[in-house]
């Protein structure tokens, strides 16, 4: 994915923009599924496990046979459930997820071959919506994602479910302030919110990374995006122990998958955005092209996720409001106040 | 051609989408629709090429205000309908069609109008945030500072009425202190 000048790259058509979307969805789709894999894994070899080992060579058959699970799964809707919302709940947390991967530079852009029948020579831009408010639509997605789960704790007439849905809707808006306001300092940097910009502007190399220049809002950001992608120090909205499994009690079979492929599009949504504002975009390093730093960086954030899923245990939730309102977001306002004297001095 | 298509999808889904909101008698129905429409307004912005205000709109309506009308919606029991008062029908059905038509007559006029300027029109090649921010923070600044102001209050409000127990935690303390706090709790 290398800077090409503007003039170069060839007219981004609907069918371009079709195919892109496509593309996403299935890809995005198969590495959620492959993520839970990788997860296991992980997570087994930090504890001295081997995580899934039974089906096909090294357990890598597991997905396909949980897909299966989760496809051929009797569908359970409760008696006194409000059935249509119970039924549109899990499809808002998906499609969200997906509509913010709209915006977000998934794929190098590449042209189809022309030998390729019907579609050949066809553009496919790296980003399906190449809106120049690339960010702000991103955190607004995600932050309409929150309907998914609190529509379904509502919904699903189980006490279960409606606390966690409290739980959501505390944890999201809370750490929604956090992700927005430690963004908010780069931004000032860059003066513009579209992560093409954001890529330009740390092209200079390793050491004109955002994360040097911003660490505090780095770290901001990481800790508020575990806690919005409900990843393990804050994964409080489905707490086996305390709240059976909080808003996603009485879902059963595809219903949950939708939850839970919406919760990894989240986590890869998170793991680009943290590339591209803060670890230097897809600039080439090195010799290194950039359509590969870029995977690996969005793979190392990813791999994090599960790194401190493994290290740290969850937490309470007033220690989770606390740590939000109490300390995150004080340092968020002072970041971004220091931010500006240092930009007007 | 898209546009025209955009436009009549969101208008018939924002109106529809309200409708329900407006006739719906149970809780879960109306947040629901009420939160989609405003997804849908946002659509509008995005094809009047508005894109800065439609991710505000997605982010303020449908991120903040819905999300705590939702919140609020939680002490109530989401599965039964709504008894509702409707003592004067007739009454209800004149006024509310009134105001209709009088908003309906206020914002179309223009359309007939002949001299319709924008008193402050985008710089050109500014960017949609940068030409908000310039009409915000030159012409509406007072009216933007007092906004902040009273935001600030009402926040300060909030702190002081839910302040008092905010250091409080059950958590924290022994049981015998738990057990006298809840048992206060009951009395109350």
């Amino acid at each position: 994915m290398e800077i090409v000048n503007v003039a170069v790259l060839p007219e981004v058509t609907s069918a371009g923009v079709i195919i892109k979307a496509i593309i996403i969805l299935a890809i995005i789709s198969a590495i959620a599924g492959f993520g839970t894999y990788l997860e296991r894994k992980v997570l087994a070899f930090m504890q001295r496990r081997l995580g899934p080992m039974h089906v096909g060579p090294y357990g890598l058959l597991q997905i396909a046979a949980d897909g299966i699970k989760l496809f051929t799964k009797e569908d359970i809707v409760p008696q006194n459930a409000n059935k249509l919302i119970f039924k549109i709940a899990p499809t808002i947390t998906a499609a969200t997820a997906f509509i913010a991967l709209a915006a977000v530079p998934v794929f190098p852009d590449f042209t189809i071959p022309e030998w390729i029948p019907l579609l050949g020579g066809v553009f496919v831009p790296s980003i399906a919506a190449d809106i120049n408010i690339g960010i702000l639509f991103i955190l607004g997605m995600m932050a309409a994602g929150l309907y998914g789960p609190l529509l379904a704790g509502m919904a699903q007439a189980n006490k279960w479910g409606i606390i966690g849905s409290a739980r959501t809707a505390i944890q999201f808006l809370s750490y929604e302030v956090v992700t927005g306001l430690s963004i908010l300092a780069p931004i000032m940097l860059v003066g513009s919110l579209s992560l093409v910009d954001f890529n330009n502007y740390q092209s200079g190399g390793f050491g004109s990374w955002m994360m040097w220049q911003q660490p505090v809002a780095f770290i901001l950001f990481l800790i508020a995006g575990f806690a919005e992608t409900n990843r393990t120090p804050f994964d409080l909205l489905e707490h086996e122990a305390e709240i059976v499994s909080g808003y996603a009690t009485e879902y059963s079979g595809m219903r949950w998958g939708m939850f839970f492929i919406g919760e990894y599009a989240n986590m890869i949504t998170v793991s680009v955005l943290a590339a591209v504002v803060f670890m230097g975009g897809y600039n080439d390093l090195g010799f290194v092209a950039g359509w590969l730093i870029v995977v690996l960086k969005i793979a190392f954030v990813f791999f994090l996720m599960l790194w401190v899923r493994a290290s740290w245990p969850h937490i309470r939730p007033d220690q989770l409001m606390w740590l939000c309102w109490k300390v995150l977001m004080p340092i968020a306002v002072i970041n971004v106040v220091i931010t500006g004297f240092v930009m007007m001095v | 051609m898209y546009e025209q298509i955009a436009f009549y999808l969101f208008s018939v889904l924002t109106i529809g989408l309200f409708l329900v909101t407006v006739l719906s008698k149970n809780i879960l129905y109306s947040m629901t629709s009420l939160a989609a429409g405003m997804v849908m307004i946002s659509g509008f912005f995005f094809i009047l090429g508005a894109d800065f205000l439609g991710v505000v709109q997605l982010i303020v309506y449908v991120g903040a205000v819905m999300a705590l009308y939702a919140f609020a919606m939680m002490f109530f029991d989401a599965s039964r309908d709504v008894k509702e008062k409707n003592a004067n029908g007739a009454w209800v059905f004149l006024l509310g069609g009134m105001i209709a038509l009088m908003l309906v007559i206020v914002f179309s006029a223009p359309i007939y109008s002949e001299n319709i300027q924008a008193i402050y029109p985008s710089i050109p090649g500014a960017t949609n945030p940068q030409s908000v921010g310039l009409v915000l923070f030159t012409k509406y600044l007072i009216p933007f500072e007092v906004a902040a102001v009273m935001l600030l209050v009402a926040m300060i409000a909030g702190i002081i009425l839910a302040g008092k127990k905010m250091d409080q935690s059950l958590t924290t303390e022994d049981d015998s202190v738990a057990t006298e706090v809840i048992s206060q709790e009951d009395e109350k």
